[in-house]
């Protein structure tokens, strides 16, 4: 299968830290792929380097064979690229409905003279019912009049994603997606994800629940301290030694 | 057609008669504050429409200012016809707010605020050093008046406030009907998402300063329509009329009427002048306007933080409740 994201020699320099620091990897078309590594390795800047978020020091992303380094994150979102954010960012003060709607922003780009004329409702129908469609795909749609930030934890992550997948994503970035939930949330949030990708969606997460990685990625990379650290199968990174050393620290031989 | 609508076609037809009929029950100078009013509630109204974006701007009744200079300028200087003039000056409003953009959008929250503040008292103080064209610190006087309209069996003079309140008072609603279906429309939503959330709004393909531009160019318009209609109304300019003091007033008004539904500055507007023109001027202490502005203002942030409107949904929701689902029951 063809890579969907390449990145290559990706650099990221806060003054003088190097947050990212030439980091290579390749996300296959249709994988579940993670990237992990311990607290500070640099995966969520990864994620806003590739989102458009922050502007790389050196380095390129590729979508396809496409550079979309650099580019602002709106320009990026409407080559496919979409991300979630960490804890629940959502437009708390907006309901259900009208959050998934500004998701399908993309889709049904809204009209000034449609407005000033009152003559949007059709559009504003087919928008409506790429929302409701989407609210069904996440089991949302019992809530659609609430306000968003009086859900619970888990559907507000649903959610979450469902303002994403809205906006008919090629590749959703998820950063930290199973935060703070117990784990029959986790079990649902994984089940959400295996359809997401049978809908032929490429996921890239960044996570730090061991179980929901291992048991859902096709692929895993491992950065540590900015730099790639490994790349494989869930069950090769489960027993690397280097891995193990930057979770653990390395053994120390008992005399 | 059900109960509740016919309710609201009968409060709106209400409305339109008391509109209609009001200016007959007052004084020649009362007539002439309603001409005011209704010209500000266009201000303070436009003003919201920004605020949909979470930006505040200080800068909004200079924009007021350049539809009332623009107009003003179009007809003396160049000679065009006054209802075009307006048009024009209106959208210059709008193109000098896209010019402004630029450098106000690199920033947001309390810095937008003290660079529209600058940008605004730039253009004021543009308008104060150059005699030619603006007039100076005097302005530019003797504008012409709307033009008489003459339908043969009867002739409109819009000198009487009465004929300019009416006037006004259609262009207002016209206005008031577009801003409401813009809220109203996928772009108010976009305006929303943006000023909660502005990232997320990014990521799934906002273009956020597009975004708060088009507000910004749009509020700006119609605060310069405004100013046209203040224009051709008292038939002078100066830069006065569009400081940072009348600024606060628009502010107070926004503030205390609260800004999270349509009618809500308009009632903080009507509240308020209503009081100053009623209550301050009868007690003779009009010069203290600012000062009970001020304390207005405090004890509605302490006291009334979600404004007038506030008050006003409890009434609806009351009104849902009892009067509503009672006759409901009752049939």
């Amino acid at each position: 299968m063809s890579d969907i994201l390449i990145v290559s020699n990706l650099g990221k320099q806060f003054g003088g830290i190097k947050a990212v620091d030439g980091l290579s990897f390749a996300v296959r078309e249709g994988d579940i792929h993670g990237l992990i590594g311990p607290n500070g390795a640099g995966k969520t800047t990864t994620f806003n380097l590739v989102s458009g978020f922050y502007k790389p020091t050196h380095g390129s992303v590729k979508l396809f064979d496409e550079e979309i380094s650099g580019l602002r994150m709106h320009h990026v979102a409407k080559k496919g690229v979409i991300r979630t954010f960490q804890h629940s960012t959502l437009f708390a003060e907006l309901t259900v409905l009208d959050n998934v709607l500004v998701g399908t922003h993309m889709m049904f780009k809204p009209s000034l003279t449609a407005a000033f004329l009152g003559r949007e409702r059709q559009s504003r129908a087919k928008a409506i019912g790429r929302a409701n469609e989407v609210l069904e795909f996440f089991g949302l749609q019992a809530f659609v009049d609430q306000l968003a930030g009086e859900l619970s934890h888990g559907h507000q992550r649903a959610l979450g994603m469902a303002v994403a997948m809205a906006s008919q994503p090629k590749i959703l970035l998820l950063d930290e997606p199973f935060t703070g939930m117990n784990p029959e949330e986790t079990q649902t949030m994984m089940g959400l994800m295996g359809k997401l990708r049978d809908t032929g969606i490429t996921l890239l997460l960044v996570e730090h629940d061991m179980t929901a990685i291992m048991g859902l990625c096709d692929r895993i990379t491992v950065m540590n301290f900015g730099k790639l650290l490994t790349e494989g199968k869930p069950l090769e990174i489960r027993n690397h030694p280097d891995v193990i050393e930057a979770y653990l620290g390395k053994q120390k031989n008992a005399t | 057609m059900s109960k509740p609508k016919l309710l609201i076609l009968f409060s709106f037809l209400l409305l339109a008669v008391i509109l209609i009929v009001l200016p007959h029950g007052l004084s020649y100078s009362q007539r002439e504050i309603l001409v005011f009013l209704t010209i500000n509630i266009l201000v303070v109204s436009s003003y919201r429409l920004l605020t949909l974006t979470g930006e505040w701007s200080l800068g909004h009744i200079v924009m007021m200012g350049v539809g009332a200079y623009g107009s003003a300028l179009y007809t003396k200087e160049l000679g065009v016809p006054v209802p075009i003039s307006m048009v024009l000056g209106a959208l210059t409003a709008g193109i000098i707010a896209w010019g402004l953009s630029f450098p106000l959008f690199r920033m947001k929250g309390f810095y937008f605020l003290i660079g529209s503040f600058a940008a605004g008292e730039i253009i004021r103080l543009l308008w104060k050093r150059f005699r030619d064209p603006f007039g100076g610190p005097k302005g530019i006087k003797r504008i012409d008046p709307f033009p008489d309209i003459d339908l043969g069996f009867v002739r409109i003079d819009f000198f009487d406030p009465v004929n300019y309140y009416y006037f006004a008072l259609i262009i207002v609603v016209l206005c008031l009907v577009i801003l409401w279906r813009i809220e109203k429309s996928m772009i108010g939503l976009t305006f929303h998402a943006v000023h909660w959330q502005d990232k997320l709004a990014e990521s799934t393909g906002v273009n956020v300063r597009a975004y708060r531009t088009l507000a910004l160019v749009i509020s700006a318009t119609f605060a310069g329509l405004a100013g046209t209609l203040l224009a051709h109304y008292i038939g002078t300019v100066n830069p006065n009329v569009f400081d940072i003091e009348q600024m606060v007033f628009v502010l107070t008004w926004a503030i205390v009427g609260g800004t999270t539904t349509i009618y809500g500055p308009i009632i903080g507007c009507i509240i308020l002048t209503a009081l100053n023109e009623i209550v301050l001027r009868e007690m003779g202490l009009e010069q203290g306007r600012p000062l009970v502005y001020g304390l207005i203002l405090i004890a509605s942030v302490l006291f009334m933080p979600k404004g007038l409107e506030d008050v006003v949904k409890k009434v609806i929701d009351w009104i849902k409740l009892h009067v509503l689902t009672g006759r409901i029951k009752n049939v």
